[in-house]
């Protein structure tokens, strides 16, 4: 907060040994990643947009979410969308003990990073463990059983409509999968150093903060996923 | 050695304990809205399933979802990552060139994709 607040001095911002952007180098590599990530996010979900919207069998072949992803785990009620707007709300409230710890960790509050941190480290597993029933579920088919090769959903071949439907929902859902298991690996790497207390002795938690950056784009790439492959 | 061009952008990130309950504040109210903004999107998905609605409610349906997704969108970068926070610069340089990727790409999908889409159903 206060980095933004502080009046700098113009006319020497751009003569080096000070950023016009008023951020540490490592922050503002994080944001350069995190750009170039997202227009990969963009081009899947664009390439998304353009098979459904230029497919052959009509627009109207395209399975609707509510139609394919009604299942609740523990329940044969239909629930539409259900546990997939379950799973943003616990990647949104990981995103917020995150915050929580970024927040604990400016007032060097070593405990309160920690809680946090823990929180959002459980709350990546349950996203991802939500991950992989809801993979288990859409691949097992309309049948419900995963152990038949009747009507499983695979590369080749769906049960729900054009192929592509299933080719997108493994590689968009599995990339951010992906990210989002980077995240808690990153996450848990962070808390240990937090445990030990490295950035204690460094003076500042910015690598909290750094990793933040990252969770928190995960949690926003979902936003648009949901969206995008799920509602619309 | 001693370095002397690192400045310790780091530590500017500190605040007191009044500070923290003010930001404390405005997370939660964050929280809030994206915890709403959800739920309502679901509710109008298991209310008004797409089959069942004519062309023009599914497609003021379909665009309150982006609208919707945008303003999510939104919260979580300029409160939750801070960028509202950051100088004018890295602000602009990280949301401006999005704003016309993805208005850009909205339009190119939809024109080019329906055209090819058209194609395909006259060649039938």
């Amino acid at each position: 907060m206060s980095a933004a607040t502080q009046e700098i001095d113009q006319s020497k911002a751009w003569d080096g040994k000070e950023s016009p952007f008023r951020v540490s180098y490592g922050k503002l590599m994080m944001w350069f990643f995190l750009v170039s990530d997202g227009l990969t996010f963009g081009g899947l979900l664009t390439a998304l947009g353009y098979a459904k919207f230029s497919n052959v069998e009509a627009v109207s072949a395209w399975p609707s979410g509510e139609d394919v992803f009604f299942h609740f785990p523990f329940t044969h009620m239909e629930l539409p969308l259900l546990y997939v707007a379950l799973m943003t709300f616990i990647l949104i409230v990981s995103s917020v003990t995150m915050v929580l710890a970024v927040e604990a960790g400016h007032r060097m509050d070593k405990k309160g990073v920690i809680k946090w941190l823990l929180w959002t480290v459980i709350g990546g597993l349950i996203f991802l463990g939500s991950q992989v029933w809801e993979w288990a579920t859409f691949i097992a088919g309309p049948d419900g059983d995963i152990t038949t090769w009747v009507d499983n959903a695979a590369i080749g071949y769906n049960p729900y409509g054009p192929t592509l439907y299933a080719n997108f929902f493994f590689f968009i859902t599995g990339f951010h999968g992906f990210h989002v298991f980077t995240g808690v690996v990153f996450n848990s790497l962070v808390l240990r150093n937090v445990i030990r207390g490295v950035y204690h002795k460094r003076g500042h938690y910015e690598m909290v903060e750094k990793v933040g950056l990252y969770w928190h784009f995960v949690d926003l790439v979902w936003v648009f996923v949901f969206t995008f492959y799920y509602l619309v | 050695m001693v370095r002397d061009d690192i400045i310790e952008y780091s530590l500017q990130g500190h605040h007191s304990e009044e500070d923290g309950v003010k930001i404390r504040k405005k997370i939660w109210k964050v929280t809030a809205i994206l915890s709403i903004i959800t739920i309502l999107e679901v509710a109008v998905g298991a209310m008004f399933p797409k089959d069942s609605v004519g062309e023009w409610t599914w497609f003021f349906i379909k665009y309150g979802y982006i609208i919707l997704t945008v303003i999510k969108a939104g919260y979580i970068v300029l409160v939750f990552m801070h960028l509202g926070d950051e100088a004018k610069g890295l602000k602009y340089m990280i949301l401006v060139p999005y704003i016309i990727f993805i208005l850009y790409l909205i339009f190119i999908v939809i024109m080019e994709a329906t055209y090819i889409n058209d194609g395909w159903i006259n060649m039938q």
